[in-house]
């Protein structure tokens, strides 16, 4: 078996524990770490396509990974950021109460 | 010079711009108003002496100076509605004497009306009468004269009723205006049948006016019903207008009613405005009534009108049996004021008559001197009532000769112009030319034998009032039987003893009876100027003795008619008591019918009122059973096209409408349900989605 296969797999397995996290959890900060787990996932994939890929000895992949894990930062503090303004607001960070604007 | 006829319409704005600006003054504000007035009238007046001096200088060999100026009023459709000045000397004649005499009315006013707590809205009335008269004159479009005419109709109503807290006051002005428009319903089906026929409705407009050659000549070979000309038929009903407003037999009861009016008003409407109209709208439309018209194609042949038949025989009748009738009652009546109206609408008669046998200058020109001796009549009998603390009986007077010398000396001229004394007074000259036309005229004696003895009465019943008022002994007068209309003032009146009145007052009647006595120059047969005025003629006025024999009669039978007149009365009156009338003791029954004005008003009330009802009745009905019932079934018809259309509307389309409206609201609650709110689950559909999506496509891709 390839060793591309083994990585890609790894990845898809990280993928998913993070889907389901976003998916089942109702705790704001957990729905997060979910996020950040299938944005790992892809930060993974990155890396093993460069790896493995036909041009190993560009950094390409490395660049785009340090890159992404700059911006997932930002975007992690935004997200608390906002977390913390609901925890203010509503006295919960449960993602079911947040639901004012429901049709 | 001939600029004065643009500048022509100055004459009657002049007067509505003072009306107007009183109206907006407030009522303590008298002596702005009162100069307004008098100021506007002796601007107007000046005006009309310098379109006057305009008109007497005719180009040789073509007649009578006739200026005009046209404008467009306004588009109607295809064509415009002209509107014109017209300066002729029969409207600058009229001019001059209606601003003059107005003039001297206002003036008189400020003294007549000093006690007045509305005298600023008389003097604003005043000027709208004044002003109306002036557009009335120097309009060159009937329209234009008829819609004027009915502003004098409109004023004379505001001025008759202007003490309309006496019910007689309001009733008169009714009268007055209902009367006249009686007589106007005839005047306008002339205007809109002449303008149907003719297409225009302006007097001159370079020969294609309704007056001019071209029209006239081929309204004149028109035939209607009866083998009337068309010409001739337009001219009577334009002549109904003016006996409604000239108070003709039979439309002249409101005349003597307009009494009730102030008494400068009387004079107005008697002397220069009003009745002068009807007069002044039949020599206006003179040509109009020719009875023979040379025929087209003579080219530069002039008019020749011949005055006998058709339109002026009508008018000569009227205005002969008006004459008597009027000053029969005239004699038996009481009133101060009412025996000058009566006088006012004999005079009239005259005036008709001589415009029917002699042609306008013989009307217009007694119109004129009228003018002159009834404003002066009427002021006279102002400064009386004035003075006697607004007594109105003739019997309750007397002896004012001494009391009141100016009011008496200018009375006497007057009372002498209207009688016909000879020679210095114009009324002789004017009302002697209207007797030598009528006994000259040829189709009936009639007429002539009327008039002269219209005259014999016109001295008779001034000399009775005369003497009542002026002569008859003062003691005597306060036995004499109280009148039935008599008002509230005559306890007052008798508490004082009459006074002259004060030189506001005088000042016009001593200048208006000089104007009487110079007026009787321009008439004479030694100079028969005004003849020539009119006529356009003046370059060839020849000065000394023209009148031929039967002129010379009339003269002597007239003379003779004022002497058997005065004498008869002087001798009747003032040999028997003040208590009994001389007359009314002789002749019980006739003085009665004369008294009661021959009972024309009730005469109208017992036919015309009821007929009036009973049409009122008849209407009445109709409209409550015929026309209410269609009504009714109408209103039926509706309610039930309307039920079905309810129900069509609720049964049909409502439920359908409902049917889209349920399926659309159960649309939307489906999806509403899925707009939950939980970010968590729209992720997971999008979740479920995508993996559905990678399935198919992997599926797919496998085969």
């Amino acid at each position: 078996m390839n060793p591309l296969h083994g990585y890609l797999l790894v990845s898809a397995l990280l993928f998913a524990v993070g889907l389901a996290g976003a998916l089942v959890r109702r705790n704001a900060i957990l729905v997060l770490v979910g996020v950040e787990l299938m944005l790992n996932a892809a930060n993974l994939n990155f890396l093993a396509f460069w790896r493995y890929g036909p041009n190993p000895e560009a950094l390409t992949g490395v660049m785009f990974v340090i890159f992404a894990i700059g911006v997932a930062a930002a975007e992690a503090a935004v997200g608390l950021a906002l977390v913390i303004a609901i925890y203010r607001h509503y006295r919960s960070s449960n993602v079911e109460d947040v639901a004012t604007m429901k049709g | 010079m001939k600029g004065i006829v643009n500048q022509l319409w100055l004459i009657p704005a002049l007067p509505l711009l003072a009306a107007g600006i009183i109206a907006l003054l407030k009522r303590p504000q008298r002596k702005p108003a009162a100069a307004l007035a008098i100021g506007s009238m002796a601007l107007a007046f000046l005006v009309s002496c310098v379109a006057f001096v305009a008109t007497l200088q005719p180009e040789a060999g073509k007649g009578a100076v006739q200026l005009t100026h046209n404008f467009a009023w306004f588009d109607l459709g295809g064509s415009a509605l002209r509107l014109g000045w017209l300066l002729d000397p029969l409207t600058a004649g009229m001019l001059v004497m209606v601003t003059f005499v107005g003039s001297l009315i206002f003036i008189f006013s400020t003294g007549y009306m000093a006690d007045d707590e509305n005298f600023t809205r008389f003097f604003g009335f005043l000027a709208l009468f004044a002003a109306a008269m002036l557009g009335l004159l120097i309009a060159n479009n009937l329209l234009f004269l008829f819609m004027c005419w009915e502003l004098v109709g409109v004023a004379s109503y505001l001025l008759i009723g202007f003490w309309f807290h006496k019910p007689s006051a309001a009733a008169a002005a009714k009268k007055a205006f209902i009367t006249t428009r009686i007589g106007d319903l005839g005047f306008f089906l002339g205007i809109v049948w002449l303008y149907h026929e003719s297409g225009t409705l302006l007097f001159y407009d370079e020969g294609a006016g309704c007056l001019e050659q071209t029209v006239v000549t081929k309204l004149f070979w028109q035939a209607t019903v009866g083998g009337l000309s068309v010409s001739t038929a337009i001219s009577l009903l334009l002549f109904c207008g003016a006996v409604g407003k000239s108070g003709q037999v039979p439309l002249h009861v409101w005349l003597p009613d307009a009494m009730e009016g102030p008494t400068p008003v009387s004079a107005l409407i008697h002397a220069a405005t009003m009745v002068a109209a009807g007069v002044f709208l039949m020599a206006r439309v003179h040509p109009l009534m020719a009875t023979v018209v040379t025929p087209l194609g003579e080219a530069g042949s002039a008019f020749e009108f011949v005055w006998d038949g058709g339109a002026p025989f009508v008018i000569a009748w009227v205005g002969a049996i008006t004459a008597v009738f009027a000053a029969l009652i005239a004699v038996a009546q009481n009133d101060i004021k009412r025996i000058l109206a009566y006088s006012t609408v004999s005079q009239l008669g005259y005036m008709m008559l001589g415009l029917g046998v002699g042609g306008p200058a013989v009307g217009m020109f007694h119109l004129l001197t009228h003018a002159f001796f009834k404003a002066l009549l009427f002021l006279g009998a102002g400064s009386v009532i004035h003075g006697s603390h607004h007594e109105q009986d003739i019997r309750r007077m007397g002896g004012l000769r001494k009391l009141m010398p100016v009011t008496f000396a200018t009375y006497a001229v007057g009372m002498m112009a209207l009688a016909g004394f000879p020679l210095v007074f114009s009324g002789f000259w004017s009302k002697d030319e209207v007797l030598h036309a009528a006994m000259i005229w040829s189709p009936s004696k009639l007429p002539f034998a009327l008039a002269l003895f219209g005259a014999v009465l016109t001295s008779f019943y001034m000399t009775r009032q005369m003497w009542y008022v002026f002569f008859a002994p003062r003691a005597e007068a306060a036995h004499a039987e109280p009148a039935a209309h008599h008002d509230d003032h005559h306890a007052h009146g008798h508490a004082h003893e009459p006074y002259e009145s004060p030189r506001v007052m005088t000042v016009p009647l001593a200048i208006l009876a000089g104007a009487t006595v110079l007026l009787s120059l321009f008439a004479t047969p030694v100079w028969p100027w005004f003849h020539a005025y009119l006529g356009g003629h003046l370059d060839h006025l020849h000065v000394g003795w023209s009148a031929d024999s039967a002129a010379l009669l009339t003269m002597v039978l007239s003379v003779i008619a004022v002497a058997v007149g005065v004498g008869v009365s002087w001798r009747l009156y003032s040999r028997s008591s003040t208590s009994v009338d001389a007359v009314g003791s002789r002749f019980p029954k006739l003085f009665k019918a004369l008294e009661g004005r021959l009972f024309v008003d009730e005469f109208y009330a017992a036919t015309v009122f009821r007929l009036n009802a009973a049409v009122a009745t008849l209407s009445d009905w109709f409209d409550r059973f015929v026309w209410g019932s269609v009504v009714e079934l109408t209103a039926l018809v509706a309610k039930a096209l309307a039920f079905v259309s309810r129900s069509v509307d609720e049964q049909g389309i409502n439920f359908g409408f409902d049917a889209g409206c349920q399926t659309t609201r159960g649309a939307g609650w489906l999806a509403s349900k899925l707009q939950n709110g939980q970010t968590q689950c729209y992720l997971r559909i999008l979740g479920t989605g995508v993996v559905v999506l990678i399935v198919a496509l992997a599926w797919m891709g496998k085969n």
